[in-house]
């Protein structure tokens, strides 16, 4: 509260000062700066507000368009156990996602098994092996990978990991779900890396202080220590780091080989739930039956990205518990 | 000296700001005519190359081109947005429908033709397919699934299977495709790589060994080859070409279209002769597209 008064004052002063009548007498100053406050209260209680609605707005918008389909002429079952995705179909129109939600489910598996070893253990390196200016370097060079646009990403899927795949995995395609899983693998670390961190960085020293003392390694110190008391930070990471994966879309799209496809190994091209309304809403036109599936599928990724928020969130407040 | 400074910087603000109203008056001056041309992926690089011949003949007319596809184009010629829109297939009934609604039923102009060239790998043995055995190889109940079914061994294939790289369900190649090749009635068959663009066709293809793909002819890079096509399986086949596109003996080519609303502004209609006439043909024959035949 004193630390406000002080930043508050030299704006005051100068104000004072500009105006021509010479310095004004206090009790003049101060209703303009209760309304400043009053005023700055509400616009930061607005912001805070705006969040909630803009995520319900879209909630109900994506409702709005899908609905039609949902509750009417879909086939739910259908629509969720079948494969033959034939939206444009001139004499059978079929609409299946059992390959897409394959499709995202085997690119987000894979990609996971990548990133977990490689996320949590770049969060134990940078928080328990690096001091000073190496743990600063390696912050701020894996948050610039962060950085990197995914459109960028599905880039150098194209041209630098499809040819190395089809190299060493003697593959007929490099397009396929482990190109995919490895970008994404790629994208999600970071965000691994800094909450990981953040976890580890929470358990107090008295903790690593005691794990010492009684002679244990460094290694028996994370293992034994560390890990459990962070673990649900730790879980909350990885669970941020499979709903960025689910719902990723341009990297997946260009580095998939967006092919409707029950993929037999990871070597096979498959084809994403995002990547497919990406793919298709641009000409699908407003209104139709493939416009209201395409929505359809937005309200199924919605789904998909809430329940994994919502465990990550839970898991979150486990730790405050502790 | 700061307020010097100051007025300096006032005064270069000022100058500047006249400036720039004086250019703005000056754009104004021509009338500012824009004309909006969306549409089809196909033809965004013959519609910008049109745009920027025409800038330099009649510079008062701006024309502004965009992609997204023929349907894209369509959609926002009936609701009013577009003033042309770039084609390549007809309107489709539901369209058709649409337009009579909003009282926008679009003119017909056709500009020019393209052929569908099918791609394989530069190193693929094969010379000759026919439309049969492309419909086998992508129809949905079709039988070849491998190269030694087609008679080859494509060298720096992994394996025997035809790659089959298509496009996504709403492009107009796509539909094309699939009516005059497929066969109307079938759909595709399952598993082929759809992908977003013609030119992405052509270099999946051009780095897949044992890909097949089916791509405008103007898209052809040194990384593959065209087939010779056939109408039947031991007809002769024929490449594709400026010759055989015009004459018709390339049995897989189609009109590009653009479409105006009932009532196109002047400067609209004078674009489009523009685009028919020689100058503007000239430009279809040097993106790789096939112009108009004379007379």
């Amino acid at each position: 509260m004193e630390e406000d008064a002080i930043k508050v004052s030299p704006t005051s002063t100068e104000l004072a000062e500009a105006t021509p009548s010479g310095p004004e007498p206090p009790w003049r100053r101060r209703p303009l700066e209760a309304y400043a406050e009053l005023a700055l209260e509400w616009l930061i209680r607005l912001c805070g507000v705006s969040a909630i609605l803009f995520v319900f707005g879209i909630f109900f918008f994506v409702f709005r368009e899908g609905a039609g389909m949902l509750f009417g002429k879909l086939d739910l079952l259908r629509f969720l156990f079948t494969k033959e995705w034939y939206p444009t179909s001139l004499s059978n129109v079929r609409y299946g996602v059992l390959a897409l939600i394959i499709g995202t489910g085997s690119v987000t598996v894979l990609a996971m098994a990548i990133a977990v070893p490689f996320g949590l253990g770049a969060a134990i390196f940078v928080s328990e092996f690096c001091s000073g200016r190496v743990k600063e370097t390696l912050k701020i060079v894996i948050e610039l990978l962060a950085a990197i646009p995914s459109v960028v990403w599905g880039f150098i899927g194209i041209s630098v990991m499809n040819p190395l795949i089809q190299e060493l995995f003697d593959a007929s395609i490099g397009l396929n779900v482990l190109n995919g899983a490895l970008l994404l693998a790629l994208m999600s670390v970071p965000i691994m890396v800094s909450i990981g961190e953040d976890a580890l960085k929470a358990v107090p020293d008295s903790h690593r202080e005691a794990a010492l003392a009684l002679g244990s390694t460094r290694w028996q110190t994370i293992y034994r220590v560390l890990l459990p008391s962070a673990k649900n930070g730790l879980l909350a990471a990885v669970l941020l780091g499979v709903g960025r994966a689910v719902g990723e879309t341009m990297a997946v799209l260009m580095a998939t080989g967006h092919s409707l496809n029950i993929p037999r190994s990871v070597l096979d091209p498959v084809r994403t739930l995002t990547a497919t309304i990406a793919a298709e809403l641009g000409e699908a036109s407003v209104g139709s039956d493939h416009y209201q599936v395409l929505f359809v599928i937005g309200i199924l990724l919605f789904t998909i990205t809430f329940f994994v928020n919502l465990a990550a969130d839970l898991v979150v407040k486990g730790i405050k518990k502790q | 000296m700061s307020r010097l400074r100051l007025s300096l910087l006032c005064l270069s603000l000022a100058t500047l700001s006249a400036a720039g109203c004086k250019k703005t008056q000056e754009a104004g001056a021509g009338q500012g005519l824009r004309i909006q041309d969306i549409g089809s992926d196909t033809m965004v690089n013959l519609a910008q190359a049109w745009a920027e011949a025409y800038a330099a003949v009649h510079p008062e007319v701006s024309v502004e081109v965009s992609g997204g596809g023929s349907g894209v184009g369509i959609a926002a010629l009936i609701n009013g947005t577009a003033d042309i829109a770039n084609a390549s297939r007809q309107l489709e009934p539901a369209e058709l429908e649409r337009a009579r609604q909003a009282r926008r039923e679009p003119i017909e102009h056709i500009v020019g033709f393209d052929g569908l060239a099918i791609y394989v790998h530069k190193n693929n043995p094969l010379e000759q397919i026919s439309i049969e055995q492309l419909s086998q190889i992508y129809a949905e109940n079709g039988k070849i699934d491998s190269w030694s079914e087609l008679g080859v061994k494509v060298p720096g294939a992994k394996s025997d299977e035809i790659v089959r790289v298509s496009r996504q369900n709403n492009s107009g190649t796509y539909a094309y495709f699939r009516e005059h090749v497929v066969g109307k009635k079938s759909d595709f068959k399952f598993g082929s790589l759809d992908m977003n663009g013609s030119k992405e066709v052509v270099e999946l293809v051009g780095r897949t060994p044992g890909a097949i793909g089916y791509s405008g002819f103007g898209y052809a890079t040194s990384a593959v080859k065209f087939l010779r096509v056939s109408k039947t399986k031991d007809g002769p086949g024929v490449l594709p070409s400026l010759q055989t596109v015009q004459d018709k003996s390339y049995p897989i080519s189609r009109p590009m279209f653009m479409f105006t609303p009932p009532n196109p502004a002047r400067h609209v209609t004078d674009y489009l002769s523009w685009i028919t006439s020689g100058a503007g043909q000239k430009i279809v024959e040097a993106t790789g597209y096939v112009p108009l035949s004379k007379g």
